[in-house]
C-alpha cells in the first residue's frame, strides 16, 4: 500500500521534451559527423533468409499464440528488403479481468512490418515502417538507422529514431463493441546510439543507450485501481486508472559474448533502466550456446532475472478515490521481480545446400518465466480483508517453434 | 486533464487529498536524469570525436583471424523472429522498455 510519501508526479513539459529532443538530435549529427570522414571499402548486409515461427504464451490465466513470418532478400548487393507478419490470438482471464468482475475475452492482433536498408560503402541506412492493429488499439511507428563500421571492421557504430503514433479505443463492456465516443492518440519518439566492439579474437561486447518518450493517453482504459470503502474499510471499490500524460524513460544495455575453444559460447548482458514515473528496473541475463561435435544439434540454455521498483503513483490499495491526482494499480508498474530459464535446442538441415536452399534450421525454445510481486496483492478473494490478501505471483510458460531458411 | 502535465500541487485542495512537499533541488527529478543522460552522451561523442582524429587504427584483430567471431553462435541477434518475439513478451508485462535493439507497436498485454 501507498505509504503517503509517495511522490511528486511531474508530467514533463512539452517544451522541455523538445529541447531534450534538440539536443539528442543535435548529440546524433555530431556522432554522424564524427565518423562518416572513416568510411572506406564495402559493408555488408543481412543474410537471405526466411523465418516461420509459431509462438505460445501460457500464463497469469493469459494464452497468447499466433505464427510470424519473416522474409530478407538482398538485391544488387547493396539493397535489403525485409517483410514481417505477425498475429496474436488472446484468450484472457487475468487477475485484472477477474477482479473488475468482467469474463474471459478473446481478441486479436495483427502486425505487418516493412524494412529497407541501403548500402554505401561501410554505411548501411535503414527505414523501417510498423502497423499494428487490434480492434481496440492501433499503432503506426516508422524509424530510421544507421549503421557505420570503422576501425577495420572492429567497430560498428549504429543510431536510431523512431516515431510512433497509436490510437487507444475502448470496448464496452456491456453491449460488447467499440465504444464510439473514444478514441485517445498516444505520441511516441524513441532516440537509439549502439556500439559494438571487437576486444579479442573470441570477445565482443556491445553497448545501448536507448530515450523513449512517449505523451498522450497512456492507461489502459479497462484497468481500475482499487481503494478503500469508505462505509467499510474491509472492503475495497473500484475506479478507473488516471495515469500521466507523458513518460520519459533512459535504458542503457551492455552485452558480451565469448568463443570458447571447444566451439561453444557464452553470453552476459545487463540493462539500467529509469523512468520519469519513478521506475528503476535492473534485467541480468546469461547464457550458454553448445553446438553438439559433428551432429547437425546445437543446444542453448540461458537464465534471466529482472528486478524492478514501483512508480510514484502506484498503489495497490488507496486511502481514498481521490488521494492523489495519479492513481494506477497495474502490476507492471509495481515493485516485482521476474525470473526465466530459457532452454533451445536447433537442428541444422541441408547443411550443403539443396536446390535454391543454402542451409536451414529448425528451431524449439521453451522459457519459464516466474513473476512475484512485493506489492500487488491477489484481490480476487473478497472475503479476506481489503490489503491483508496474500501477494501475488505467477508463473508462464513460452513455446516458440520455427523454422528458418537461408537462400 | 490538461495533456501538458498537472502537479499535485495545482489540483484543487482536497481534506483526503495528499500534499506533496517538493524538495530541494532547482531541477525537477526527470531534468536531472535528463541532463545528466546528455553529459555522459556528450562525453561518449567526444571520446568517439577524439579517436576519429588518430586517423587510420590498425585493427589488432586482424580479418583472417576473426573465425571463431564470425560463427553463428556468436551473432548477438542470431534469430530475429524471436528476439523480437520475445522482447514483446517481456516489454508487455515488465516496466522497463528500450536498448534491446527490436522496435514495434501495439499492446497485446491487458
Amino acid at each position: 500500500m501507498n505509504d503517503g510519501r509517495s511522490a511528486c508526479i511531474h508530467d514533463a513539459s512539452v517544451s522541455g521534451a523538445n529541447h531534450f529532443r534538440a539536443a539528442t538530435l543535435a548529440l546524433l549529427s555530431l556522432l554522424a559527423m564524427t565518423l562518416l570522414p572513416l568510411v572506406s571499402d564495402a559493408g555488408v548486409l543481412p543474410e537471405d533468409r526466411a523465418d516461420l515461427l509459431y509462438h505460445r504464451y501460457d500464463g497469469g490465466g493469459v494464452t497468447i499464440h499466433g505464427p510470424s513470418l519473416l522474409v530478407r532478400k538482398t538485391m544488387a548487393e547493396k539493397y535489403s528488403v525485409s517483410a514481417n507478419y505477425y498475429m496474436d490470438m488472446v484468450t484472457s482471464a487475468s487477475i485484472d479481468v477477474q477482479v473488475s468482475g468482467a469474463s474471459e475475452y478473446k481478441e486479436e492482433r495483427n502486425q505487418y512490418s516493412l524494412g529497407f536498408d541501403y548500402l554505401r560503402g561501410k554505411t548501411t541506412y535503414s527505414v523501417g515502417f510498423t502497423h499494428s492493429d487490434e480492434d481496440d488499439y492501433k499503432a503506426k511507428t516508422a524509424s530510421f538507422n544507421i549503421s557505420q563500421d570503422l576501425f577495420g571492421d572492429l567497430t560498428t557504430v549504429t543510431m536510431g529514431f523512431s516515431r510512433g503514433s497509436d490510437t487507444v479505443r475502448r470496448r464496452d463492456t456491456i453491449t460488447d463493441r467499440i465504444d464510439n465516443n473514444f478514441s485517445e492518440p498516444v505520441e511516441r519518439w524513441s532516440y537509439r546510439v549502439g556500439v559494438s566492439q571487437i576486444l579479442t579474437r573470441s570477445t565482443i561486447m556491445s553497448l545501448g543507450l536507448e530515450v523513449i518518450t512517449d505523451q498522450g493517453y497512456l492507461n489502459n482504459p479497462y484497468r481500475s485501481f482499487r481503494y478503500v470503502d469508505p462505509e467499510n474499510d474491509t472492503q475495497y471499490k473500484l475506479a478507473t486508472e488516471i495515469y500521466p500524460h507523458t513518460r520519459t524513460s533512459n535504458a542503457v544495455s551492455l552485452n558480451a559474448r565469448y568463443f570458447l575453444p571447444y566451439r561453444a559460447a557464452i553470453h552476459g548482458s545487463y540493462r539500467f533502466f529509469t523512468d520519469t514515473w519513478g521506475i528503476g528496473a535492473n534485467t541480468f541475463e546469461v547464457g550458454y550456446v553448445h553446438p553438439l561435435k559433428a551432429t547437425p544439434w546445437t543446444f542453448e540454455a540461458s537464465f534471466r532475472y529482472y528486478d524492478q521498483s514501483r512508480a510514484d503513483f502506484y498503489s495497490d490499495l488507496f486511502p481514498s478515490i481521490d488521494y492523489q491526482n495519479f492513481m494506477g494499480r497495474d502490476k507492471e508498474l509495481s515493485t516485482f521481480t521476474s525470473k526465466s530459464l530459457h532452454l533451445g535446442a536447433s537442428y541444422e538441415f541441408a547443411k550443403t545446400g539443396w536446390r535454391f536452399v543454402k542451409r536451414g534450421t529448425v528451431n524449439l525454445y521453451y522459457d519459464r518465466m516466474q513473476f512475484d510481486y512485493d506489492d500487488f496483492r491477489d484481490a480476487r478473494n473478497r472475503s479476506l480483508a481489503a490489503g491483508t490478501e496474500p501477494l501475488y505471483s505467477f508463473g508462464a510458460n513460452v513455446f516458440q517453434c520455427f523454422v528458418s531458411v537461408w537462400f | 486533464m490538461d495533456t501538458t502535465g498537472i502537479s499535485q500541487q495545482s489540483l484543487p485542495s482536497s481534506s483526503s487529498r495528499q500534499e506533496v512537499t517538493f524538495v530541494s533541488s532547482p531541477l525537477p527529478s526527470w531534468q536531472r536524469t535528463r541532463a545528466s543522460g546528455l553529459v555522459r552522451c556528450g562525453a561518449a561523442a567526444l571520446a568517439l570525436f577524439a579517436l576519429s582524429a588518430c586517423g587510420n587504427i590498425e585493427p589488432w584483430v586482424k580479418p583472417y583471424e576473426r573465425q571463431a567471431l564470425a560463427d553463428p553462435i556468436m551473432s548477438f541477434d542470431p534469430n530475429p523472429v524471436s528476439s523480437a518475439y520475445i522482447d514483446h513478451v517481456y516489454e508487455a508485462r515488465e516496466g522497463a522498455r528500450g536498448a534491446l535493439g527490436s522496435s514495434g507497436g501495439g499492446c497485446g498485454c491487458n
